[in-house]
């Protein structure tokens, strides 16, 4: 039983990460821009939320002044979006305006972000003492404060689904809000088909350009959202510079494929994939060595995906068609 | 208004010019963000970065080594980019590469040295082929995305190199391969002409000319290049495009395969989940960068180790974290990305008078 | 009290220039089109009617010149501008998302909620007697029906001015007919309409007013009433035009092609081919006549053996010098190639299929013939001989030889082409649609070089648009109706109207339907 509970967790947990990450790239990928730099705006968001929030909290030691809940929360939130869709707007400066290779600029993006992060990452050790890690552990709780902790509910159902801080949910709700804005708005209509026929969305007055920013700079800001969670929440406010982001931040852009290009698929295959990357290293019955092969499922799995959605050509579940290709009005 | 034309007319020597200035501008801005960190001068810190990368015949050496393994992974992935093929799979196929090349050391150790680097090498090559071969039959048959199936391939070769890792791991338990044949160096490069390094950079070199010539002057090259302007145009000269897809990239596969080789049995003698270390995603940069001629590779390889080794050797200097490295790069790359607009784009003032 | 300044034109376009590069699309274009009336812009393809009117929908912005919309200055910098001046136009190809509905296809880039979209276009359905259903995916849609919405589109968003080019291109008479009768409806609601065409009995039979467009310079304009076929093609073309093509008679012909029961089903499963039986001869042009997308393109792909063809189907070629007989159904492209049948193909699409864009005249020559090189190598002389000798032979002009043929003009691009199909002496040659957006001089060189081809003991099947230039040049016409056969005429006794009734006649109906894209 206990076994099962962890399992949840870790699967709700890691689940919210990528969900992010994924959510944040179907919003890209919607406007036709195929941008590989998710592990790297990931790495941003993350590495300013925990800057900004050890420096709110070091200012707050200095003057003797009690951190507010909501500041803690808002600066290192702000930050995480904001710088996220910074990385966001150097790959649509490059990608729409410059037409530059959209692989190669998100490939770039990835290494760009990796590596400011891991730069700040460790100059923030040293600045927090050099020996140990740094830790803003007042953050960190704000961010993990269960937000249903009021509910009346049997203790299984409290552990396994209401003890998470908010951005748990809040990414259940950006997927959500994603869906209706895609499906049911005009915006999302327009911002469908400048992914889909941006010639065909140009001759209908849509602004090709606008919708392409706006849609890439949201989503890697969104997708910037996991890294604050993975950095202040799950791993409890420090940096550790293993690699682990970028792991995610690929499976990220594995899910938006498994969920072929839709929120709400994104929504639950988030948590199986958390799922399938867990079950392996909590069971006991599986021993170490498996334990790769086991790992490999998220991405086999997304593989096959791949092969099933080629193989039934079903329109609705292809990438959008105009997925990697820069927009030139008068092309000839 | 201004107003954005295509550009045609542009010159060799042209194009490299607004290269140069990119990289020139990102030097700049480079410049200004060291200074912000080290508050030395940045041209003091640039000098000390020409040392960092050519100084010493041992720093040399080692930073011949880098080059050639970029260029080795470029060079691989030069025809199936050609072909239009987005194989961002390298790394994956480096890596099975390498786990072929380990377990040749560990199991074939009682070779003749010379036969097991033979058998090291083809067996490299035909793993990293396997690796490519998979996702360019989904391509041919199914069409099927090819850069989200590499990339998907990458994470499963990661995944089994770590299977690989816990199966050969010495000591027992320790999460590490170690160096394989300390002693008898079996599956080693061997030195030549004194240089421990000189068969990586042969190899590559080699490499550079073969997929040039590959390229321009093969039948399977023009199919190639057929291949890669459309499909139809294939079909319409008898070409195969489904045959050529699956042979061009399982090429291109097993040339990364071989890279996998260089860095098992020519610098780590080991194996562990980072022995590609992004190589294979750096190397699609330079692919791309060098617009697929081999030759220019060598000179963009050079440009990357160098802004890499050359960042290293400020962190050393001057205390800071070797991560600034990829932030340099990162930057330089973008203006480089950013500047092929100039070379394919002007910007006219239109006359429009419209009263 | 104020003065109502009565303004007859919808639109005025004065001075437009527009260059691409080097080329000059339009040079100093006046254009207008007056309120409650049908324009038709004439010109040959290639003449910038398009151009031209993409400058009114935001596509194109002008170089110089200005534009006057409802007699005020108007600056469309892009689509929505134009939107917003209640322009709205057609493209030959299609603006619209497959994925989507009809009725999302019509609000895209509007403030309006589906509910209403869907209501206002069963308005308009019925205001115009279209079915469209407003729920319906564009992909699921036939060529027509796209049509269709197109049309409701514009009049959803609004449309005072509608530009339609080309419209007629893919559709059947009936659907023409019926196209043109909502057009006269539209023109009735006092909504001004410029059909792009190079048709000239549409012309004749919908418009007003014709203005004439040649080479991106406008040539004149002309009320219809007063205009003739004579007097449209003589301004269209710039000269009177007699179309002396040559027709020499060959005397001892021979059978190349026996074709029986070929039938081709598209990937969708759609049946393309219908059954095709026709046998071609040795020294004779046989000429495909038939509206776009009845078969042709899947005739000459299915004898090439680029497409897979039904069980069944049987295409035997004779060869000339050892009367040896061999169905082509059995093989593909390259095999045709390996058993030595010289058969050479000038495709539709030049540049997308019978040439690479980004390589240069020899590297092009090498297309079909690179397999010959010895050890994997391509052989390097023989293309550049053969690139010297075409360009020389041909005129082809160019900068020099190593230009990707990206960058050469329409009629140089395709006579690289057909150069390099005829350097085998083939004994079957096929061409489609060799002289479109060519200019009259290449056209005829073109022409010349299929009889020689004919002369020299060819067969030659020439699909081919213009039923005047097929009925002068060919020896026998092939008419294919909805992938069917629907008859074979004498080249030299036919009427023009006899072969425009077997493309569009009864005799086919039933296949139409079927397999109309």
């Amino acid at each position: 039983m206990e076994i099962i509970i962890t399992l949840i967790k870790a699967a709700i947990t890691f689940g919210t990460v990528i969900m992010y990450g994924s959510v944040g790239e179907i919003l890209t990928e919607k406007s036709g821009n195929l941008n590989l730099g998710v592990p790297g705006t990931m790495y941003m968001g993350g590495i300013a939320s925990l800057a900004s929030a050890f420096f709110y909290e070091r200012a707050c030691e200095s003057s003797g002044v009690a951190p507010s809940t909501a500041l803690l929360i808002l600066i290192p939130f702000l930050s995480a979006f904001l710088f996220a869709a910074f990385g966001g707007l150097i790959y649509s400066f490059l990608t729409i305006t410059l037409r530059a290779n959209q692989n190669v600029t998100g490939l770039t993006l990835t290494i760009f972000g990796a590596g400011l992060a891991n730069f700040f990452g460790g100059s923030l050790n040293k600045l927090a003492g050099g020996v140990g890690q740094i830790s803003v552990s007042q953050t960190s709780r704000a961010f993990s404060a269960s937000l249903f902790s009021f509910l009346p509910l049997p203790d299984i159902l409290m552990r396994t689904l209401f003890n998470y801080g908010f951005l748990v949910y809040l990414a259940i709700v950006v997927a959500v809000a994603a869906h209706f804005f895609l499906n049911k708005t005009n915006a999302g209509l327009n911002l469908r088909a400048v992914g889909e026929n941006p010639a065909t969305a140009d001759a209908a007055g849509v602004n090709v350009t606008r919708h392409k920013y706006l849609a890439t700079c949201i989503g890697t800001g969104i997708s910037g959202l996991g890294g604050l969670f993975y950095t202040l929440d799950y791993i409890g406010g420090t940096w550790a510079n293993d690699g682990r982001i970028e792991t995610l931040g690929w499976l990220a852009v594995a899910l938006v494929i498994f969920a072929t290009w839709k929120p709400l698929r994104s929504l639950w295959s988030s948590y199986l994939f958390g799922l399938l990357y867990w079950v392996p290293q909590l069971s006991q019955n599986i021993k170490r060595r498996p334990q790769s092969l086991f790992m490999m499922l998220p991405y086999v799995v997304t593989i096959l995906v791949l092969i099933f959605v080629s193989l039934r050509k079903k329109k609705e579940n292809q990438p959008p068609e105009s997925l990697g290709l820069a927009y030139f009005r008068e092309e000839r | 208004m201004l107003r954005i034309q295509k550009r045609t007319n542009m010159l060799l020597w042209q194009r490299w010019i607004t290269r140069l200035a990119a990289i020139v501008l990102a030097l700049v801005i480079n410049a200004v963000i060291i200074f912000a960190l080290t508050k030395l001068n940045p041209l003091k810190v640039y000098g000390s970065m020409f040392e960092g990368v050519f100084g010493t015949p041992l720093i040399l050496w080692d930073t011949i080594r880098r080059v050639s393994m970029l260029l080795c992974i470029g060079v691989g992935l030069a025809p199936a980019f050609k072909m239009k093929f987005w194989n961002i799979g390298a790394e994956g196929q480096i890596l099975v590469g390498g786990i072929a090349a380990a377990a040749c050391m560990i199991y074939l150790g009682n070779l003749p040295n010379a036969l097991l680097l033979v058998v090291m090498f083809v067996l490299a090559a035909a793993a990293g082929g396997l690796w490519g071969f998979v996702p360019a039959i989904a391509k041919a048959r199914l069409n099927t995305n090819e850069t989200l199936f590499t990339l998907m391939m990458n994470y499963i070769a990661i995944q089994l190199t770590s299977f690989f890792v816990t199966f050969w791991e010495t000591p027992q338990g320790s999460g590490k391969v170690g160096i394989i044949n300390p002693n008898t160096y079996k599956g080693w490069f061997p030195q030549l002409f004194g240089q421990r390094y000189m068969l990586n950079l042969i190899i590559a070199l080699v490499l550079v000319v073969l997929v040039f010539l590959y390229l321009r002057y093969t039948k399977q090259g023009y199919e190639i290049a057929v291949v890669g302007e459309s499909h139809n145009t294939a079909k319409y000269a008898g070409i195969s495009v489904q045959a050529v897809t699956v042979r061009t990239v399982t090429i291109s596969g097993a040339i990364c395969g071989i890279a996998g080789f260089i860095a098992v049995a020519g610098q780590g003698h080991t194996i562990s989940t980072s022995t590609a270390g992004g190589r294979g995603f750096i190397a699609i940069i330079v692919a791309w960068l060098a617009k697929f001629n081999t030759f220019f590779m060598i000179l963009i390889s050079l440009l990357i180790v160098f802004l890499e080794k050359g960042a290293e050797e400020i962190a050393s200097n001057f205390n800071i974290n070797n991560d600034l490295s990829k932030v340099l790069m990162g930057i330089i790359l973008f203006f480089i990305l950013g500047s092929e607009f100039f070379i394919n784009y002007k910007l006219a003032l239109s006359k429009a008078e419209n009263a | 009290m104020e003065n109502p300044v009565v303004n007859d034109y919808a639109v005025r376009m004065l001075n437009i220039t527009k260059t691409f590069g080097t080329t000059v699309a339009n040079k100093n274009v006046s254009l207008d089109i007056k309120k409650g009336e049908i324009l038709s812009l004439l010109g040959e393809n290639g003449s910038g009617k398009t151009t031209l009117m993409n400058m009114l929908s935001g596509i194109y912005f002008p170089d110089s010149g200005s534009i006057l919309v409802d007699g005020k200055s108007a600056h469309i910098r892009s689509p929505k501008d134009a939107h917003d001046l209640k322009i709205g136009m057609i493209h030959q190809h299609f603006k619209l998302v497959d994925v989507f509905t009809a009725a999302e296809n019509a609000k895209l880039g509007m403030r309006a909620s589906l509910k209403s979209a869907r209501a206002e276009i069963k308005k308009i359905c019925e205001r115009y007697h279209f079915s469209v259903d407003p729920d319906k995916k564009v992909y699921e849609m036939s060529v027509s029906e796209k049509q269709t919405l197109e049309i409701v589109k514009a009049l959803y968003r609004g449309a005072d001015v509608l530009i339609l080019d080309e419209p007629t291109a893919v559709l059947t008479p009936q659907e023409t007919d019926a196209l043109f009768d909502v057009m006269r409806e539209m023109k009735k609601d006092g909504k001004s309409i410029v059909i792009i065409t190079h048709k000239l009995n549409e012309v004749l039979a919908i418009s007003d007013r014709v203005a004439i467009l040649r080479k991106g310079e406008f040539v004149g304009e002309i009320e219809t009433e007063k205009a003739d076929v004579q007097t449209l093609s003589d301004m269209m073309v710039g000269r009177s035009v007699s179309l002396n093509i040559d027709r020499p008679e060959v005397k001892d012909k021979s059978v190349r092609l026996v074709v029986k029961n070929l039938s081709v089903k598209d990937n969708l499963g759609v049946l393309r081919l219908d059954d095709v039986a026709f046998t071609a001869y040795s020294g004779e042009i046989l000429g495909i006549a038939g509206i776009t997308g009845s078969g042709q393109k899947e005739l000459l792909e299915a004898i090439a053996g680029l497409i897979p063809t039904a069980s069944g189907s049987s295409m035997i070629y004779i060869d000339p010098r050892t009367g040896k007989e061999e169905d082509l159904k059995k093989y593909d492209a390259e095999q045709i190639r390996a058993l030595g049948i010289s058969l050479a193909f000038v495709p539709e699409d030049r540049l997308g299929m019978g040439l690479v864009g980004s390589m240069n005249i020899p590297d092009n020559m090498l297309l079909r013939s690179y397999k010959e090189g010895k050890f994997g190598l391509v052989d390097q002389k023989k293309p550049l001989d053969l690139a010297k000798k075409v360009v020389s032979e041909l005129d082809v002009v160019a900068p020099n030889l190593n230009t990707p043929v990206r960058k050469l003009s329409g009629g140089n691009v395709q006579k690289v082409l057909v150069g390099r199909e005829l350097a085998s002496s083939p004994s079957l040659m096929m061409a489609a649609y060799a002289v479109r957006g060519l200019d009259i001089n290449t056209s005829y060189a073109i022409y010349r070089l299929l009889n020689e081809r004919k002369l020299n003991g060819g067969a030659v099947i020439y699909v081919g648009e213009d039923l005047d230039v097929l009925l002068e040049l060919c020896d026998r016409i092939l008419v294919l109706c909805g992938g069917r056969v629907s008859g074979i005429v004498d080249g030299r006794t036919a009427k023009k109207e006899q072969v425009g009734l077997m493309m569009t006649g009864s005799q086919c109906e039933s296949a139409e339907t079927e397999a109309a894209n």
